[in-house]
């Protein structure tokens, strides 16, 4: 691969890691949901997300020419290869923490996806024209819920809280960018993440404004992880995820 | 409920004779209509755990959903667990229309006065399990839900209709993930024929005891709620089941399996009705693990419901 090529794959693996790991979260509350028509939404969430994935990582491999097809990308590259955001990787945590990161990266992506959808590859405009009308209903779904529980009861308001403060530190790293980006940037094929962090931040502070609830604020932001460093959980999120293509090499499901 | 009871007291032999002709037409019965108490609660307890069976039959299936091999296969069990959720969905609004409502019906599950199907107290202990619920159990119900669309009430057989169509659908999933299994390695193979070994009896126990000992059929059927027996419906599961095994080289964990050619039925071995009803009772490997999440996912979202409710009823007032 050539240095674009290489930037390119990378991209593509960042967009499909991202959507991977955080559908695989969100399967874990299969039959756990506070309510069966929530189960139900999540189900479909996790559903939009995977397919996403599906679409980008099978790009990324066609990108790469060597071969490996979605499933050699998903299931058989170790953690310091996962090039998702450390959002997406944080547990699920209560039904607060779940909606909260499904939020900041919803709408987090929807900006991404609208800007993506106009790029020059048209592949990957192509898949985030589609992703995008699934984004949007994810934007809507839990930014619905945050209004639900930011004007709820006093516990849910607590817990609406919370789980902002402790999801808000990951928000930088969303939009953390290295050269191979800004070469992709140049190109017009990734999008430019100082235009949308701006959107991303107005888009919440309106929502929130709403029901008036506060942003999070005077807050340790992580930032500079994406070559590669993860929380401790991805490895766990993969130990699971990974378990039966790792112990049965080869083996066609 | 305590309403429903005191009125099953007296019925009124002139419309219960009315309703009994209709029933004899073959005219379906609608929500509003005169209905003796008996049918009501036959038909709230039969669809209750029918929406029962499709709720806590996700948990079986969600074990597997972080784990499931490729992307494809997650996706595919993954829809296949939500159309489920939406069946149980469908099957509480139905049953809402006899009287009682969902949070109700929730109740008496959760205090143990409502059963599921005992298949669902069973584990899944290797990938090939999914392959098998979704072609031996989910088979196996549609046997049932066929019968079922034809059944008098017609909210009942207008939801069976919708729900038979996608399991079709978790059916041949299912049938598709075990013949890749057994196109596969020996160790899937093996996983396959263990799924195998493990979730037969389960499925045949699905269609409840034989008739001579099923106190509610009697009763169902007078009511054309249920139109065929228990054992007529396991026959016709067994007979069609069989040929589809041993297509792909599954062996029946059954020594005295044979086929009957002068009936054109397949006979087997007699079902192991300790087992059976020790699961019922509570007994079998998985129910109390079953209970227990449902009622913890219930009482872990009592805040979350609290906070919707809260919401709307401020909103409501603006």
């Amino acid at each position: 691969m050539d240095k674009n090529q290489h930037a390119l794959f990378n991209y593509c693996l960042r967009l499909g890691d991202n959507s991977l790991i955080l559908g695989q979260r969100i399967t874990e509350w299969c039959s756990h949901a506070p309510i069966l028509e929530e189960d139900i939404a999540l189900a479909n969430l996790a559903l939009d997300l995977i397919g996403q994935a599906r679409e980008f990582l099978t790009y990324a491999g066609e990108i790469e020419k060597k071969g490996r097809a979605e499933d050699d990308l998903a299931f058989l590259r170790d953690a310091n290869e996962f090039r998702n955001a450390l959002l997406v990787e944080q547990p699920n945590g209560d039904f607060a923490h779940t909606i909260v990161r499904q939020y900041l990266f919803s709408v987090f992506n929807y900006h991404l996806l609208t800007e993506l959808g106009k790029g020059k590859d048209s592949t990957l405009a192509a898949i985030a024209v589609k992703s995008l009308k699934e984004c949007t209903y994810h934007v809507r779904h839990s930014g619905e819920w945050i209004l639900r529980m930011g004007d709820g009861t006093e516990e849910s308001k607590r817990r609406l809280f919370n789980a902002f403060e402790d999801l808000w530190m990951y928000t930088a790293e969303l939009f953390d960018t290295d050269e191979s980006d800004d070469l992709l940037v140049k190109k017009g094929i990734a999008v430019d993440m100082k235009t949308i962090h701006p959107l991303w931040l107005e888009t919440i502070k309106a929502h929130l404004d709403k029901i008036s609830f506060p942003l999070p604020s005077n807050h340790y932001l992580v930032q500079g992880i994406k070559k590669g460093k993860h929380s401790e959980h991805l490895g766990h999120i993969l130990a699971e995820m990974q378990f039966l293509p790792r112990a049965y090499p080869g083996t066609k499901w | 409920m305590e309403t429903l009871e005191k009125k099953s007291v007296a019925e009124d032999p002139i419309l219960e004779e009315a309703f009994m002709t209709r029933l004899l037409n073959g005219e379906k019965i609608e929500p509003k209509e005169w209905m003796p108490e008996n049918y009501r609660k036959q038909l709230t307890r039969m669809m209750s755990q029918h929406a029962h069976s499709e709720v806590i039959g996700m948990q079986p299936e969600a074990n597997w959903i972080t784990r499931a091999p490729s992307l494809l296969r997650k996706v595919i069990l993954l829809a296949k667990i939500q159309d489920e959720g939406g069946h149980g969905l469908y099957l509480y609004g139905s049953t809402e229309t006899l009287g009682t409502d969902r949070s109700e019906l929730i109740e008496q599950l959760h205090e143990g006065k409502a059963k599921y199907s005992s298949v669902f107290n069973y584990p899944t202990l290797n990938w090939a399990d999914i392959g098998a619920i979704g072609w031996l159990v989910d088979g196996a119900a549609i046997v049932n839900q066929t019968m079922l669309a034809k059944t008098s009430y017609g909210p009942y057989s207008r939801a069976m209709l919708r729900i038979c169509k996608e399991e079709g659908f978790h059916n041949r999933q299912g049938y598709d993930l075990m013949i890749a299994m057994m196109r596969g390695t020996k160790e899937q193979q093996e996983m396959a024929q263990d799924a195998m070994n493990r979730w037969w009896w389960p499925a045949l126990m699905m269609f409840g005891p034989h008739d001579k000992n099923s106190s509610n059929t009697i009763e169902l059927m007078k009511y054309r709620i249920k139109l065929e027996s228990n054992d007529d419906l396991r026959q016709q599961f067994i007979d069609r089941t069989i040929p589809q095994a041993e297509i792909i080289g599954l062996t029946i964990p059954d020594p005295n399996l044979k086929f009957n050619k002068e009936t054109g039925h397949y006979e087997t071995s007699d079902i192991n009705w300790d087992e059976f009803f020790n699961v019922i009772r509570g007994k079998g490997p998985c129910n109390k693990q079953r209970m227990h999440n449902h009622i913890q996912a219930h009482e872990e979202g009592k805040w979350v419901r609290e906070a919707a409710e809260a919401y709307a009823s401020k909103h409501k007032q603006l």
